[in-house]
């Protein structure tokens, strides 16, 4: 496409100076988490400094800590395998057996994902205070999987209805029944979108900070609200929220660039390819 | 949850799938996902419209009965409500000026050919991977505390005050962090727009003697006006939800300052414990939701059958 374009220089510096822009509050975090407390916050700001791994052994150190990254991956991990499961049959149905209701159920959906979650926050915070599901992972596991099940369902969908066509012809000609198809052809071929599906599904579990904030306290807490803690007067230690930062994006940056190109896909519905 | 449909001739009409042959009950395929998505909404939603008629304080269990219209005209006579319904346009507003002029600007950029376009793309699209808690901490610590942050460091070198962003201007100091966060999304979509554009149209408009600015104004950025229209609507219906950022940062203050519609009835509900009022503001979030939902959905709806 553009590769056979020659280089633009001068559209070139502009967008390397506006990356290094928009990446430097993450580039000065990760800094500042090497610093000690006195250096993060000394003026003028110290660009080069005797790093310290300090703040990541007192993250560590902190009896909690592991709680809450383990929080994270099992509600995040947990809604996602849960969303999975039961989006693909219903995916794999509205691809391959679309009926005249499939439009109309589909545009539903997407339909759900719209409501404003403060819209229920009243009902579903007193059925969880109700029924003794407050601050529990199973709660947000529960909510995360419905939350997300619209953008799960759409993202299978778009995967599965743009399978190629001739090669599933081609085995039906060759004498493999449905079955077959299904797991020796079409399974093969949409894995890589099943894989996708589920990075950003993950992506966007971990990142979730409205019921996170709303209905965890101690034990179910994920790191979203444990940063959040940071904010309180007495906790602000830069460097120390620097380290908990850093270790809190990390897993979910590396996957975020595997999942760029889903992401459209993902968050447009389709729309947009 | 919104009660939006798409009309017309086309919601007859099935999408093309490819049959794998054979006849198949959908229904336990596609029930499970039906049947979970409308529970979720449904119920939830009818628990709101129904808190929201009856008297029902958390703190004081004398008061209960039917309600009526009285939460609704309390509400509506409560001045807080029209300032968070204002501040949540002015957020919502402010952020979709800032990400959708930003990112076609930037998409406009990474069309262009440039050593490193890949490693300067994933820097681009970064802070959207970052939750919302450590951008917004992040930003109101080491960037813009009056003190000890960046920001005021180079202003004073530069021989200025040094400003105390969250005193004097906290709404418009949400709004960039938001806008940070959310500019990646609208330039990945907008780049991936962009790519579509062929390549002959490109190279017409430089023959005619086209500048880049020119070449942007009246070719790239018509051609990405459906993908902008998408992502304004994307983006509304996520930056109404608005709230980690300023759960954080200032918790709607100062006063009311920074005290949007989702923060407003965070505050009612779970500060106050008025579920009868804050169930009647989340009608009015519902509903507003769903006049938005209803334009998107139909948009996607047209996307859909021309596939």
């Amino acid at each position: 496409m553009s590769a056979r374009r020659r280089v633009q220089p001068v559209a070139g510096t502009i967008a390397w100076l506006a990356a290094l822009l928009m990446f430097f509050p993450i580039f000065w975090m990760v800094l500042a988490s090497f610093k000690t407390e006195v250096v993060a916050v000394q003026t003028p700001p110290a660009l080069f400094f005797h790093p310290t791994l300090q703040n990541y052994s007192d993250i560590f150190a902190r009896a909690d800590y592991l709680h809450v990254a383990l929080n994270s991956i099992v509600i995040s991990f947990g809604a996602t395998a849960l969303a999975i499961v039961i989006a693909v049959p219903a995916a794999f149905a509205m691809a391959f057996y679309p009926t005249l209701h499939t439009r109309g159920t589909l545009l539903w959906m997407l339909s759900t994902k719209m409501l404003p979650p403060v819209g229920v926050l009243v009902p579903i915070y007193l059925f969880a205070k109700d029924v003794d599901l407050l601050d529990t992972r199973i709660l947000l596991v529960l909510l995360y999987m419905l939350m997300n099940l619209p953008i799960v369902v759409w993202m299978l969908f778009t995967f599965f209805r743009d399978t190629p066509k001739a090669i599933i012809e081609a085995s039906r000609i060759d004498g493999a029944d449905v079955r077959q198809t299904i797991f020796h052809v079409l399974l093969p071929l949409v894995m890589p979108g099943i894989a996708s599906t589920a990075l950003l599904n993950i992506i966007l579990c971990w990142n979730e900070a409205f019921w996170s904030l709303n209905l965890t306290s101690h034990d179910a807490a994920p790191l979203t609200a444990f940063i959040a803690t940071f904010s309180a007067p007495q906790g602000l230690f830069w460097a120390k929220l620097s380290a908990a930062s850093t270790l809190a994006i990390a897993p979910i940056l590396v996957f975020g660039w595997f999942s760029q190109r889903q992401l459209v896909r993902g968050l447009t519905f389709g729309a947009v390819k | 949850m919104s009660t939006a449909t798409v009309q017309g001739p086309a919601a007859q009409r099935a999408p093309r799938g490819r049959r794998l042959g054979g006849a198949v009950n959908t229904l336990p395929l596609v029930g499970p996902s039906v049947a979970l998505l409308l529970i979720f909404s449904l119920v939830p939603l009818a628990a709101t419209l129904y808190y929201s008629v009856i008297r029902y304080n958390l703190v004081n269990p004398m008061l209960h009965g039917f309600a009526g219209w009285s939460n609704y005209k309390f509400l509506l006579r409560d001045p807080t409500l029209y300032q968070s319904l204002w501040i949540s346009v002015v957020l919502v507003g402010e952020v979709l000026i800032l990400t959708v002029g930003g990112g076609a600007i930037l998409a406009s950029l990474f069309e262009a050919n440039f050593p490193g376009r890949a490693v300067a793309r994933v820097l681009v699209i970064a802070p959207f991977f970052v939750m919302p808690t450590v951008s917004a901490l992040v930003w109101k610590n080491l960037l813009m505390n009056p003190v000890n942050g960046l920001i005021a460091f180079i202003l004073r070198s530069l021989g200025l005050n040094a400003i105390d962003f969250f005193a004097n201007w906290p709404l418009t100091s949400i709004v960039v962090i938001v806008a940070w966060q959310w500019l990646p999304f609208a330039f990945l979509i907008l780049l991936t727009a962009l790519q579509s554009l062929d390549e002959e149209t490109r190279e017409a408009a430089l023959l005619d003697g086209a500048g880049p600015i020119r070449t942007f104004l009246h070719i790239e950025l018509p051609h990405m006006g459906r993908a902008i229209s998408v992502v304004v609507m994307m983006e509304t219906i996520f930056l109404l939800g608005v709230f980690a950022e300023i759960y954080v940062t200032t918790a709607g203050g100062p006063g009311t300052q920074t005290t949007n519609l989702t923060f407003l009835i965070y505050q009612r509900a779970l500060l106050a414990f008025n579920v009868g009022s804050a169930s009647a503001a989340g009608v009015i979030a519902i509903i507003l939701a769903n006049i938005l939902a209803m334009f998107l959905v139909r948009a996607i709806g047209k996307r859909l059958d021309e596939q």
